[in-house]
């Protein structure tokens, strides 16, 4: 429930990332933490924004393939070639 | 989940020049135009480069093209490198850039428009349908691998701006200004499209992990 001086749950959204990097100035985080006491929503929201960073990181750290041995021969092999057809 | 441990690329940019012997000798030898040295390079370099441009690039060929022109840029470019930054720092900025390259070049399908995915408010102010908490991810390593494959899909299904930014900032770890600097941008363009990008991306996982109504 916001009345019309606190934020909305729109311009919550707009400041979710310098929330959570800490650079919101001190008044307006009061005020986020406020209406995050009383809004579900915003809470559920915030939550998704975390986890959906975090899902983002782990998706690609186990993207690492195992390595391929014969893959830098075949780097340095086409390197090799466009550089000769440089030539 | 596990926490990525590989070392962050681009920190000896910012550090002071810190270059061994062994690579100052590598670096005369390249710009002295040394065969050898250019060769060894690619040797030693090329696995970490190619699991850098395999997190940028969809497909195995794809990375492995723009591994090739990062390094054919190089040796182009030996010359103005000024040894400021360690040369892996340098030839990880030169991949980045290929594969950015690489990914514009290439004729994609149609892109969901980015206002889509943005989060929907009512007129005044709150949310059009409540958010819903997200469930704990699985912890079985079969079920999480899936969750991962998944993850990736609906990041590559973002417009392709958006996919970027997740990738240099979230992804890669560089720092806002570096990110500005690679794509062109100011710092405050890099963290409202990270943000946007963000909250796409959790617009498209959402129905994946949102708990059940209840
Ligand atoms: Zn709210």
């Amino acid at each position: 429930m916001t009345n019309h001086h606190d934020i909305t749950c729109r311009e919550l959204a707009e400041f979710i990332a310098d929330y959570l990097d800490h650079t919101l100035p001190a008044d307006i985080a009061r005020e986020f933490d406020r209406h995050l006491a009383v809004c579900p929503s915003c809470v559920a929201y915030i939550e998704s924004y975390k986890q959906t960073i975090r899902l983002g990181k782990a998706a690609f750290a186990q993207a690492e393939a195992p390595a391929d041995a014969s893959a830098p021969q075949a780097i340095l092999n086409a390197v090799r070639a466009a550089r000769k057809s440089a030539r | 989940m596990t926490r990525d441990t590989r070392a962050h690329p681009y920190t000896p940019a910012r550090a002071a020049p810190e270059q061994s012997s062994d690579e100052a000798a590598l670096v005369r030898r390249l710009k002295a135009g040394d065969e050898a040295a250019f060769e060894q390079l690619i040797l030693s370099a090329s696995p970490r480069l190619l699991a850098l441009a395999r997190r940028m690039m969809s497909r195995e060929e794809d990375a492995r093209d723009a591994v090739q022109d990062a390094f054919l840029s190089a040796f182009k470019s030996i010359d103005r490198f000024d040894g400021r930054s360690q040369l892996t720092t340098w030839l990880h900025r030169i991949t980045v850039n290929a594969c950015l390259m690489k990914r514009r070049s290439q004729r994609r399908r149609p892109e969901r428009s980015i206002e889509d995915l943005l989060p929907q408010f009512l007129d005044d102010g709150h949310h059009r349908s409540p958010a819903r908490p997200w469930k704990t991810p699985p912890a079985d390593s079969l079920e999480q691998a899936e969750t991962l494959d998944l993850v990736r899909a609906r990041i590559d299904e973002l417009p392709e701006p958006y996919r970027e930014i997740i990738i240099l900032r979230d992804i890669e770890e560089l720092d806002t200004d570096e990110t500005a600097s690679l794509l062109d941008l100011s710092a405050a363009a890099v963290k409202t499209r990270l943000h946007r990008a963000r909250q796409a991306l959790r617009t498209l996982l959402d129905p994946h992990f949102a708990e059940e109504q209840p």
